[in-house]
């Protein structure tokens, strides 16, 4: 595998280019009628994308041979980053800061309410993402805690169902992909010699 | 039937157009004849009417961009970029039902008897969106009243085209609507003055992703009432399927009113957004009972809006 040559903060800066452009193109009004929307709606996918890439680590590695367990904090982070921009899109653009009416959302809408339990998830998760709490923890509890991405994941694709009308194709293709990737990892460890240690 | 306009119509007709749209639609006035649009009456009869808002209207742009019109796919820019294909000309209409006067018209012939008016109304969208938008059109009462409903007639059922080879939504999967697209009204509701069929905007004919090129337009309701490329009109006794009912019945009534009072059961219906102002910092504001058109509250005197939303 030659991704040793592929740095993990070209990955940060990869990572948030989708947030910039969606950002400056709000503010120059090409990102169509509703840019609010657009913006929101922007920073939810690659959060959901992010998420689903940081699941992909794991299954790669274990059935490919594919190792891209140094980018794995990157990915996550990054999915923690826009899940929580596009709760302050939701909040600060959306709502514009009418605190009432954003609590009586969040608790009464299904699809508010889902998302907003994701990204609770997902807040111990980044919190314990340094190598020194990883230490802290102890790489056995860290990795039973970290397993909170996993529900994370199906409300997250849970939340996306939400929000839509009908039944359209795009967000079951995402809940099927985070359903794969969480049932990959049921299947029986038939070469133990992949089974590496986590490293701390 | 005897309706009164209250609120609607507060000011002379002058005082409502913008006077850019106005010029828009003499330019249009000027070279009418020449475009050989096929529609009889369209836009050389125009009015503007005492039934519009003074409020600015959307910019075409806005308008023309960003649709829900499922036959065409579910993203808001798909009708916009893949409506193209659908062929508008030759159009049938077929009026039946319970009328004396069953038909199958050209929509030419359809349309030559009425003179086409400019009404500028808020829609309203069920997903807490809004716009404002220079219709042009005559009223739906003046198409039911030549089809001599009977005295059995309660409600009219519309459907809209199928034809998958030109509506890439009609052969998505999974199947978003249970083609075709229906809709329906009261007969007093489609009876009243502001119930619109339109054949353009902006002075003129509709693009095809707005509905082409016979739509329905009912300003006080959630925009998905108003039925776009409509094929059919029918006259029943009984009170019709609608599609969202149909794939929602608890999200999506029959009435479909636009009422900040009554939430969608996944969101709120108190507040929205008006496309196209204050861009990436723009505030929702209030939404208003029967999205502002007050004069229709009498048709539902009585009712329970919360059991009929």
């Amino acid at each position: 595998m030659k991704t040793r040559g592929f740095p993990v903060w070209a990955v940060y800066a990869l990572g948030f280019v989708p947030a910039v452009v969606a950002f400056g193109g709000g503010l120059a009004g090409t990102t169509g009628p509703d840019p609010i929307r657009a913006l929101e709606q922007t920073l939810g996918l690659w959060a959901l994308r992010f998420l689903l890439a940081a699941l992909c680590v794991t299954p790669l590695r274990r059935f490919f041979g594919v190792n891209l367990l140094r980018y794995r904090r990157a990915l996550g982070l990054l999915c923690f980053y826009y899940a929580s921009l596009h709760l302050l899109a939701f909040i600060g653009l959306d709502h514009s800061f009418d605190w009432a009416e954003i609590t009586r959302e969040i608790l009464k809408r299904p699809y508010a309410f889902i998302g907003m339990a994701c990204l609770l998830l997902l807040i111990p998760l980044a919190a314990t993402s340094t190598n020194a709490m990883i230490k802290r923890l102890g790489a056995k509890n860290w990795t039973r805690l970290h397993r909170l991405v996993y529900p994370a994941a199906l409300l997250a694709a849970a939340h996306f169902i939400f929000a839509v009308k009908s039944w359209p194709l795009e967000p079951l293709l995402y809940a099927g992909a985070a359903l794969a990737l969480l049932l990959v990892r049921l299947a029986p460890k038939r070469r133990p010699s992949f089974e590496q240690p986590h490293k701390a | 039937m005897l309706i009164r306009v209250g609120t609607d119509r507060p000011v002379a007709s002058s005082d409502i157009t913008p006077r850019s749209l106005w010029l828009r639609r003499r330019e249009f006035l000027a070279a009418g004849a020449g475009l050989g649009l096929g529609l009889a009456g369209f836009g050389a009869r125009a009015a503007t009417s005492p039934y519009s808002t003074d409020e600015k209207p959307n910019s075409r742009a806005d308008i023309t961009s960003y649709n829900n019109f499922y036959e065409f796919g579910t993203d808001k820019s798909d009708p916009a970029a893949k409506a193209g294909r659908l062929k508008t000309k030759p159009w049938t209409l077929r009026i039946d039902g319970l009328v004396e006067k069953p038909a199958d018209y050209a929509l030419e012939d359809f349309l030559k008897p009425f003179s086409m008016e400019e009404r500028i109304y808020r829609m309203r969208c069920v997903e807490g969106w809004s716009m404002v938008i220079p219709w042009l059109g005559f009223p739906l009462a003046e198409a039911i009243k030549r089809a001599q409903p009977q005295a059995g007639a309660k409600y009219v059922a519309f459907e809209t085209l199928v034809r998958p080879e030109e509506m890439p939504g009609q052969r998505s999967f999974p199947k978003i609507i249970p083609w075709p697209y229906r809709e329906g009204l009261r007969l007093d509701e489609a009876m009243h003055p502001l119930t619109l069929l339109a054949t353009g905007l902006y002075g003129e004919p509709l693009p095809n992703q707005n509905g082409a090129p016979l739509r329905l337009v009912v300003p006080w309701k959630y925009g998905f009432k108003g039925i776009k490329s409509i094929v059919r009109m029918t006259l029943v006794a009984e009170q019709p399927k609608t599609s969202w009912n149909m794939i929602a019945p608890d999200e999506y009534g029959f009435y479909a009113n636009v009422n900040p009072g009554v939430d969608h059961p996944r969101w709120s219906q108190a507040t929205e957004r008006r496309i196209g102002e204050g861009g990436l910092f723009a505030k929702r504001r209030p939404t208003l009972m029967f999205n502002g058109y007050e004069s229709v509250a009498s048709l539902y005197s009585g009712m329970d809006l919360r059991a009929n939303y």
